[in-house]
């Protein structure tokens, strides 16, 4: 278990949660066993490379897996409330009150035929129950709130009129419309111009701030996850493999993908375009089994250390202090001795 | 969009000057001279000899052409569009209420096939893959390799003959039922495709995600946020459909004896009355520039991508 830090309020506890893409022979398991906490009020940073899972670990959380995917284990309770046991008619009360979510591309998420003054109002005239002219005030309100310029004009404008940074802009407005309890970013600048980038980031941050919203903020850019994240979780073959405090993460992470992957401490500082590095291999397959490390086939320290381990069984989490943890067989345990195959098998 | 519709309206008129002109030669191409055919077997050859040369004089055949075209254009304008030479009536008496009736058909038709269609296709996308999706398929594949004149003799042999539910020969607005169905129907089979594949391609894209990532209920995606998308597709093809209720009016007309110009066009060929056949089509290519005008419009009105000024 990951020793996430147990903030005063747990608002959203995920055990063992697990997601499938199709059901023949070899089906891909893009999640496989994931336990995460987010608290309130906090801002958690997801990184990993490419086909992680990050964006599958997302849309599990608002059970919004489509066919052939499904989400075959585990448990989501958000607020103490059992999200997989939602029916259809408690989820889209649960969605856009409590939770919301945006994406990667904010143009393709805008509705091509409807005014945007009309997509930040739905949500306030149909869970809030708002009239037409007041969901629109209060549309145009949230428009100026998120920084676009002449909102009563733009209010009347169609997506396409827009442009990347202001169409995010403006998803994070309906996203936030509700002002709901966690928010979900699954790389909300990556499709952005590098210039605007920060400044959504900016706005993310103290929009989430302002409504005491915590925030998930799945990312490839380790300057925005030292700039905004409290933590960061770091995210391998559909599993995470490290968790911690951003300081500690980010400067002396101790898995060796996690490390591989963030060991840019000296590049830190700047707020956007730092990408996470690039480590040699690719991702194994996910449709076929994998008893041990996922990280095994590419793993240096195994190749130094020759652990077998490794390839056998699945190491698990070891905490490295108080709120971090790592799932790698080459750590040092608390008692201090490793435990690698050559001690486990003399350990008592 | 007042722009927008004036700059359709003038693109159209090089396109009517050209059907005036078509109608106009049609004269030339027709291998039975008009004349002839008014009296055939009625006239001595002398007789016939003064009559042509009289009509000669009347139909101005001895002007040049261009002249006689903007006579011909002229008379249009003020609404003649000759006489019937079986009729003995003028065209324009003959013609107006049996637009009427066409026009009734069609619309009629139209809103059959729209209700059938749609509702049909936005269910089979709602439950892709279940049986009623399957059987919505299977049944819109039998309509639309059904020519509407054989649905039609079925729905005679059905309704008129086997149940007796309604006259062989009814009267009234009762006569309108039957050859409005037969068009209806068929033309809601590849309405109801469209529909649900444009649907169910609109129901996979990134904003149905978000919307319903924001608590939309699955009727809210289906009816405010998919089907105005998918709606934009399915008018263009409601738009060439309609030339096809137009043209399936022509022969369900005739089978169904339902007044309409359809009718009257089979007669007036058989007919060889010149007069008629060339106002009917003359009509016939306007109804189609007003229909494909109007579906142009709704169009840019319900795509607002669509640049309306250039
Ligand atoms: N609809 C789907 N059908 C089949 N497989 C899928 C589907 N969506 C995701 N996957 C698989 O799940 C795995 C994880 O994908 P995911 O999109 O979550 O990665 P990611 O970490 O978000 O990557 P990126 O950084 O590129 O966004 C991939 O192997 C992918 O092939
Ligand atoms: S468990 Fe083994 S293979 Fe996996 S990261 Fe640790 S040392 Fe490398
Ligand atoms: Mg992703």
């Amino acid at each position: 278990m990951a020793a996430g830090i147990r903030s005063p309020h747990t608002l959203l506890d995920i055990k063992g949660l697990r997601t499938q893409f199709g059901s023949g022979r070899n089906p891909v398991n893009a999640v496989q066993g994931i336990d995460l906490q987010i608290g309130a009020g906090e801002i958690l940073g997801l990184v990993g490379e490419s086909g992680s899972g990050k964006s599958v670990l997302a849309l599990s959380i608002l059970r919004l897996i489509q066919s052939p995917g499904r989400i075959i284990g585990g448990s989501i309770l958000f607020d103490g409330k059992d999200v997989l046991a939602m029916s259809n008619r408690e989820l889209s009360g649960w969605r856009g009150r409590d939770i919301g979510i945006i994406f990667q591309q904010p143009q393709s998420c805008l509705n091509p035929v409807r005014r945007i003054g009309w997509q930040v109002a739905e949500p306030l005239r149909q869970q809030e129950k708002l009239s037409r002219k007041a969901a629109w005030d209060k549309a145009v309100t949230l428009l100026r709130s998120v920084g676009i310029p002449a909102p009563e004009e733009k209010a009347l404008a169609y997506p396409h009129q827009l442009s990347g940074g202001q169409a995010q802009r403006v998803m994070i407005a309906v996203a936030l419309a509700l002002r709901p309890r966690l928010l979900i970013a699954d790389e909300p600048t990556t499709a952005l111009d590098v210039t605007i980038q920060a400044q959504i980031l900016e706005l993310l941050r103290d929009s989430c701030r302002d409504f005491g919203t915590s925030l998930m903020l799945v990312t490839h850019d380790l300057g925005v996850v030292a700039r905004l994240a409290d933590r960061v979780a770091v995210m391998y073959a559909g599993r995470i493999v490290e968790e911690g405090p951003v300081a500690p993460m980010l400067t002396a992470p101790s898995h060796p993908y996690a490390r591989g992957l963030l060991d840019a401490a000296p590049r830190l500082g700047q707020m956007g375009g730092l990408r996470l590095r690039d480590i040699p291999g690719s991702i194994p397959d996910l449709s076929q089994p994998m008893p041990g490390c996922a990280f095994a086939p590419r793993c240096e320290l195994r190749a130094n250390l020759g652990l077998s381990a490794c390839l056998g069984e699945l190491p698990p989490f070891i905490p490295i202090s108080e709120h971090h943890a790592a799932r790698c067989w080459a750590l040092p345990q608390a008692d201090g001795i490793y435990s690698t195959p050559m001690t486990m098998g003399t350990r008592a | 969009m007042a722009q927008y519709v004036v700059r359709r309206l003038l693109l159209l008129v090089p396109v009517v000057i050209g059907i005036l002109l078509i109608t106009f030669l049609m004269k030339a191409l027709i291998p039975t001279d008009a004349v002839t055919a008014m009296y055939q077997g009625q006239l001595s050859e002398k007789e016939a000899a003064q009559a042509i040369a009289t009509l000669r004089a009347k139909y101005h055949l001895d002007l040049p052409w261009y002249q006689q075209f903007f006579i011909y254009v002229g008379d249009l304008m003020q609404g003649d569009f000759g006489e019937s030479i079986r009729l003995r009536k003028p065209v324009i008496d003959e013609i107006g209420y049996r637009y009427v009736n066409t026009i009734l058909l069609t619309a009629l038709s139209l809103v059959i096939a729209l209700v059938l269609g749609l509702t049909t296709g936005i269910l089979a996308a709602a439950r892709r893959n279940t049986w009623l999706d399957v059987t919505a398929t299977t049944v819109g594949l039998f309509g639309i390799s059904m020519p509407a004149f054989f649905f039609g003799l079925l729905l005679i042999l059905v309704f008129s003959v086997w149940l007796r539910i309604l006259p062989v020969v009814p009267h009234g607005w009762m006569a309108i039922i039957l050859p409005a169905f037969a068009l209806g129907i068929i033309e809601a089979a590849p309405l109801s495709q469209v529909a649900r594949s444009n649907m169910i391609d609109v129901m996979r894209r990134d904003y149905i995600l978000a919307a319903r990532a924001r608590g939309q209920s699955e009727m809210a995606l289906i009816f405010r946020h998919a089907l105005p998308n998918a709606l934009i597709v399915v008018l263009t093809v409601v738009g060439l459909q309609i030339g096809n209720l137009l043209g399936g009016a022509f022969i369900v007309e005739t089978i169904f004896s339902w007044h309409g110009i359809g009718e009257l066009a089979v007669n007036a060929i058989q007919w060889r009355d010149f007069a008629l056949t060339q106002a009917i089509i003359l009509i016939s290519a306007a109804t189609y520039l007003i229909i494909n005008l109007v579906a142009d419009i709704m169009y840019a009105w319900l795509d607002p991508r669509v640049e309306l000024v250039s």
